[in-house]
């Protein structure tokens, strides 16, 4: 069978576990950034209870192995009634683990925000809300896309492990193209390259859009 | 507590702790390879051959933005396609070793750059030949800023050796996932892998950051 | 560099009054803008040249060319008679090879203006690294070798401490007893006191004060320091968009310079001070 033949004859299920693939990166980022944004703040909390509470989190979502906290939650949590069904469980789980990583980004960007912009919102007689939305949080942004296009990466590739617990996506589709044609080569050198696609061609050039219009919208370009 | 029951816990517990020994081994051989290789990739990228600059650039790119799990399958299934029947430990060596390695080339590329120009200057002054050019003046000082990256992805590789479970090299996960299948209970297996990760991942990154304060303090450098 | 053959360049400097460096209608192109233009200059054996002139003039590249640090686009540089970036070959002078280079640049050391001292060495291990592991010599004889000198330069007492503990001038100290410890033939100082805090300044031009007066070294430096170079120099050349607009001794080029340009630096330059 020559490659176009195979393409011919799989194609459409590459489409449909690629289709699946995107689906799952887009609502783990979704659940990422908010995770992060919420447990990077509540790390810069003056409450002791709260930084305690985002540091387990964070500590306990990089300490341990995305497939353990995979498997936990698709495995386990039904144990304590909370059944996820396997596309929302997939999701979630690579949501949570990434939301850890971009947190310790979002806490980096927010103190790297100098000094005198905290003081000079305080001059303004801000209050500690305004002062965050207004003036520091729109800086860290910025200072924060560029590592965010190297997490959103990771967490393309970290899709791909939902296969495990049989989501359709595009990982799943080429173990099973595999497993019925043997062309090992063909089915899961095109999921590379798919991946590959997806990292090179679609999140970076569109992180790169994002800093250039966000740059440019703060007057920083 | 939730059914926990700790008569299994302590039944299954010597098993997970001899499969840790082997997601270590994992981890420890993965790491030495990638620790090499790396070196190799950075410092192809830096030889006067703009073509193999160019070509090792993009193989570093391409290892780095797709999915482990897929390149393991991928080494561990090509090979008999084209008669080369590699075992799960190797394939899965050969993948996670050449996977970190594109992460570890990237760090020294950083460390190596982070070195200032006129350090290479003052070696060609002094007539110093290339190779200890390299490994006395630049090496050293290129090696603090990489600690970091460096300790990162040891402890990174550590946490993706579960992966290795899918060739079916006998690591943790795998052995947890056969001890659920077993037993059909997945509670304590599962739990137990994720506290064995934490109780050796959290003490390792801290140590690694005691190592990196005291090669600083060695090379005089802080 | 020029790939071709060079045919109207000696393949060797013969006579009595062989030049240590001869600059032979060299010049170097950085894209489209020339920061040397044919330059024609000699320094004789012992002889010290101080190089002036406004900054983009190509004093410094005239250094860097010298230590190879810069490649050479057209015309040839001798040291000690010998072409220094060109081999003979090919009936002519062809690019030199890495062997052939690295034998000619044992003539010569350098320092820096900001002083690149390896910073994971002491400074003994600093002067010593290069008579060791370049030179060959036993670690005994580098040892007391490395130790004159930063007897010399006055910094004997910081001899095992590491670059971050001393202070620029002290630094620079060590780094022209790192130089010297290699025994050049051609010393080269670029701007070696232009990083330096102005109470310091004085700890380094001493030494170079008694380099000059106690060593009979060849040596070019650049440098913005006029009184200084008015004291030390031999010659001093004033550099002007990539040529010398004009060169004498210190006491005609400051005292009574001919060209219009030189007037307007040197007078500048005295406003500024």
């Amino acid at each position: 069978m020559s490659y176009l033949e195979f393409l011919a004859e799989f194609g459409p299920r590459f489409v449909d576990g690629s289709v699946v693939t995107a689906m799952q990166t887009v609502l783990a980022a979704a659940l990422a950034i908010a995770i992060a944004v919420a447990m990077g703040l509540m790390r810069l909390s003056r409450s002791v209870p709260v930084r305690w509470f985002a540091t387990v989190y964070i500590e306990i979502f990089r300490g341990t192995s995305l497939l353990v906290q995979l498997y936990w939650i698709f495995f386990v949590l039904p144990l304590f009634g909370i059944s996820l069904e396997k596309f929302t469980a997939g999701f979630v789980a690579v949501g949570m683990n990434l939301g850890a990583y971009g947190a310790e980004l979002v806490r980096g960007a927010i103190l790297s925000v100098p000094k005198g912009q905290w003081e000079a919102a305080l001059a303004l007689n801000m209050s500690p809300a305004k002062r965050m939305i207004r003036v520091i949080f729109p800086q860290a942004f910025l200072n924060m896309l560029p590592p965010w296009g190297n997490l959103l990466i990771e967490l393309l590739k970290g899709t791909a492990l939902v296969s495990l617990i049989s989501v359709a996506d595009l990982m799943f589709e080429s173990k099973q193209i595999n497993s019925t044609t043997f062309l090992s080569a063909q089915a899961f050198g095109t999921a590379l390259v798919i991946y590959y696609v997806m990292s090179r061609f679609v999140i970076t050039p569109f992180m790169r859009w994002l800093e250039r219009v966000m740059a440019r919208k703060m007057g920083r370009a | 507590m939730f059914d926990w029951r700790w008569d299994f816990t302590f039944e299954i517990l010597p098993r997970l702790l001899l499969a840790t020994v082997n997601t270590l081994m994992a981890a420890g051989a993965g790491y030495a390879i990638a620790v090499v290789l790396g070196l190799v990739l950075a410092l192809a990228q830096r030889t006067p051959y703009r073509a193999l600059t160019y070509a090792v650039r993009e193989l570093v790119e391409f290892i780095r933005s797709t999915p482990l799990v897929l390149q393991i399958f991928f080494v561990f299934y090509v090979g008999p396609q084209f008669g080369i029947r590699l075992a799960p430990w190797t394939a899965g060596m050969i993948a996670i070793g050449l996977h970190y390695a594109a992460y570890l080339s990237e760090v020294y590329r950083g460390g190596l750059e982070s070195v200032p120009k006129g350090q290479w200057e003052a070696s060609l002054a002094l007539n110093l030949s290339p190779a200890r050019t390299y490994f006395r003046i630049i090496i050293p000082q290129a090696l603090p800023p990489s600690l970091a990256g460096m300790g990162n992805y040891l402890v990174g590789i550590f946490k993706d050796t579960p992966m290795l479970s899918v060739i079916g090299v006998a690591e943790l996960m795998h052995t947890a996932n056969a001890i659920g299948s077993e037993s059909y209970r997945f509670l304590e297996p599962y739990t137990l892998v994720g506290v064995i990760f934490l109780a050796i991942s959290l003490p390792t990154a801290a140590l690694i950051r005691v190592f990196e304060a005291w090669v600083r303090r060695q090379l005089g450098m802080s | 560099m020029t790939k071709e053959t060079l045919s109207d360049f000696p393949l060797e400097l013969e006579g009595a009054d062989v030049p240590m460096v001869r600059f032979s209608k060299v010049t170097k192109r950085y894209g489209d803008l020339t920061v040397l233009d044919s330059l024609d200059l000699d320094v004789a054996e012992g002889e010290m040249v101080t190089i002036i002139g406004p900054s983009g003039s190509g004093k410094t590249t005239v250094l860097r060319m010298l230590m190879t640090l810069e490649t050479i686009n057209e015309g040839v540089i001798y040291v000690d008679g010998k072409p220094l970036t060109h081999m003979p070959g090919n009936g002519g002078l062809v690019p030199a090879d890495n062997r052939y280079l690295r034998k000619m640049r044992a003539n010569i050391g350098m320092c820096f203006q900001h002083f690149n001292l390896f910073p994971h060495m002491t400074a003994i291990e600093n002067c010593m690294e290069g008579p060791v592991h370049v030179l060959g010599l036993p670690k005994r004889e580098a040892r007391e070798r490395s130790e004159e000198l930063l007897e010399m330069v006055g910094m004997a007492d910081k001899r095992d401490q590491h670059p971050s503990r001393l202070s620029g001038g002290q630094q620079q100290r060590v780094a022209i007893a790192r130089a010297l410890a290699m025994r050049p033939k051609v010393m080269l100082f670029d701007e070696v006191t232009s990083a330096l805090d102005p109470e310091v300044i004085g700890e380094v031009t001493n030494v170079i004060r008694r380099l000059v007066a106690e060593h009979n070294l060849t040596m070019l430096m650049v440098t913005h320091q006029m009184g200084f170079a008015k004291d030390i120099s031999d010659r001093v050349c004033f550099f002007f968009g990539g040529r010398i607009e004009e060169q004498g001794k210190p006491e005609d080029l400051f005292g009574n310079p001919q060209r219009e340009r030189t007037q307007q630096f040197l007078s500048a330059v005295k406003e500024a001070s």
